[in-house]
């Protein structure tokens, strides 16, 4: 079959490898029709992502149709149509049975690896590293799902795959930002970086009944994007984000702020990213926060902070006393996928979102390594990329 | 730009114009500097301690009144700045001619070459911000890409009783002891 596979940074290619066969008798095989390059993908790119190994196949948001399954399966059938969400669970562990999905206690392959990274595993992820178990991706035509009998989404016809691909990750993600920041009638949530995640989350703020949402990001079309749905946008490159924020909200902050870009922030402007820039250079530090200094100074005392952004691991300069002093919440993770998707996938039916807005690319499987480009430089307007294998 | 809030448009309208104007201004600038170079080249040969090379700075005058009407005449001054680039770069190899330990003048040579250095960074910083100014107004419409196919007002709030599934537990099952108020305070 053909698949993306990952051999360093910035070298994605097209390659010819053996498919998948079933490994358990809990697995299945699926055959995919849709895929999407994600902006955490863009991290493996960039070579940001420790863990990767030359050869891997990447891709953690797809969709298709179930080839084969195991003998123990007995959720799915040879022809269902499924989404898979891109953490693998297990659906029995203390986490799992806690909803907290992303955290799965038994799917990570590489438990050791995990632990010793992170302290205690996190769940096992499709194409995203060693780290996370190392399973291949779905970048590919064919996937094999491990605890197929638990994640996969059924979805009913009717819906295109454009409608319903993002339930694997972005739409979910989007949504647990704007949930976790437990929104009040009264507030206004800031969002940083008008990405996908970014789109989902202004919208799922919207839908939870937020005053007003302010979409912050530098690139036109993302805040062009952004209004569409009623975000008030600030372009960082041209206005003060915290100046704007404070007009806003009469002096006084948002309640709410997500950060929706994590570890490459942007912004060239200030002092603390070339500080930033010049540690990353050598090696010193990981990741780019500048986003998150800016959200501890601009978010109201007794605020919420929600981290859907990736952050690898780490993060120089933190103003934590400030985030201390201030009371702010502060709450992150992976998405917890299959907590959301039942909701989500019935609103998507009785139309209340139809997330197929953000996709603005289309191409063949074989044409990934180019929209990998596309997509990083956001060149010729790219906001989401999906591959047809 | 499409759909944006005013303050972000009247932020890009203000970037714009200022973009524009410091073109015009490197524009009369070259057409100046130009019209110099074309009729007293002596007076910067001299100057340079770069003799016989009378004809060189003349052809670097017509050079220069070309980009600097190029870039007055034109509607979008975006190339005719980088090509003002492309000159100073020119400008600066030529100098570096006269830097020989021999050249009585070298002291003014070094002067011209951080002059030309200083013009060559507002040129480069007046072409990246023309750039910017055409990709946000050739940015693509996604204006109409709500994502709500029921519409903005019926999609406010639609999904309220979904907004506090995650609020904290010490929120929603308040502890036995009553937090203190002002109200009870008092």
């Amino acid at each position: 079959m053909k698949a993306l596979r990952w051999h360093g940074k910035h070298d994605i290619r097209c390659d010819s490898v053996p498919d998948p066969e079933i490994e358990h008798p809990r697995d299945a095989i699926i055959k995919v029709t849709s895929c999407a390059i994600c902006g955490s993908d863009l991290h493996l790119y960039d070579g940001f992502m420790p863990g990767m190994k030359s050869g891997d196949i990447i891709g953690h948001e797809f969709m298709g149709e179930v080839m084969e399954v195991g003998s123990e399966n007995r959720k799915l059938k040879v022809g269902d149509r499924v989404v898979v969400p891109f953490t693998i669970i297990c659906g029995e562990c203390d986490q799992c049975r806690r909803s907290n999905f992303s955290v799965c206690e038994r799917t990570n392959r590489n438990k050791k690896m995990g632990d010793t990274a992170f302290g205690h595993t996190t769940a096992g992820l499709f194409g995203y590293t060693h780290l996370t178990g190392g399973y291949p991706g779905g970048q590919a035509e064919f996937v094999r799902v491990p605890y197929a009998d638990v994640a996969p989404v059924k979805i009913p016809n009717g819906l295109t795959d454009e409608q319903v691909l993002f339930l694997g990750d972005i739409l979910p993600t989007g949504w647990q930002a704007a949930v976790q920041c437990d929104i009040e009638p009264t507030d206004t949530v800031a969002i940083w970086g008008a990405g996908p995640v970014g789109q989902f989350a202004i919208r799922s703020a919207i839908m939870l009944g937020a005053r007003q949402v302010v979409a912050i990001d530098n690139v036109p079309e993302r805040l062009s994007m952004a209004a569409a749905s009623g975000a008030i946008t600030i372009n960082f490159d041209e206005e003060s984000v915290i100046e704007r924020l404070n007009e806003l909200t009469g002096g006084k902050g948002p309640e709410k702020c997500i950060d929706a870009v994590g570890m490459e922030a942007h912004a060239t402007a200030t002092l603390d990213s070339m500080y930033d820039r010049a540690k990353q250079a050598v090696m010193l530090e990981t990741d780019r926060p500048h986003v998150l200094r800016e959200i501890f100074y601009v978010c109201r005392p007794a605020g919420t902070v929600s981290v859907p952004g990736v952050y690898g691991g780490l993060l120089d300069k933190m103003p934590f006393g400030m985030a201390m002093n201030k009371g702010l919440t502060i709450r992150m993770g992976q998405t917890h996928v299959n907590r959301w998707t039942d909701d989500l996938l019935e609103r998507i039916q009785q139309g209340q979102i139809d997330p197929s807005f953000v996709i603005t690319h289309t191409a063949r499987l074989e044409d990934g390594p180019a929209l990998y480009e596309t997509f990083k430089h956001k060149h010729d307007g790219c906001i989401k990329v999906v591959l047809k294998p | 730009m499409h759909g944006v809030d005013i303050h972000t448009q009247r932020a890009y309208e203000r970037k714009a114009a200022r973009a524009r104007s410091m073109a015009r201004g490197l524009g009369y600038f070259s057409i100046g500097l130009g019209l110099a170079e074309l009729f007293a080249p002596q007076v910067f040969t001299r100057f340079l301690g770069l003799h016989d090379r009378e004809t060189l700075v003349r052809s670097y005058g017509l050079r220069e009144i070309g980009t600097g009407l190029g870039v007055l005449s034109s509607a979008d001054p975006s190339s005719w700045i980088w090509g003002r680039v492309g000159g100073d770069a020119l400008d600066l190899a030529t100098l570096s001619l006269g830097m020989d330990h021999d050249n009585p003048q070298r002291d003014n040579v070094v002067l011209a070459a951080v002059a030309v250095g200083g013009i060559t960074a507002l040129d480069l910083y007046c072409a990246q911000e023309l750039d910017a100014s055409r990709r946000v107004s050739q940015a693509p419409d996604y204006s109409r890409r709500t994502g709500f196919p029921r519409g903005l007002g019926a999609s406010r709030g639609v999904a309220a009783e979904m907004a506090h599934v995650m609020r904290p537990r010490f929120v929603t099952d308040p502890p036995r002891v009553t937090p203190r108020t002002l109200a009870s305070a008092r």
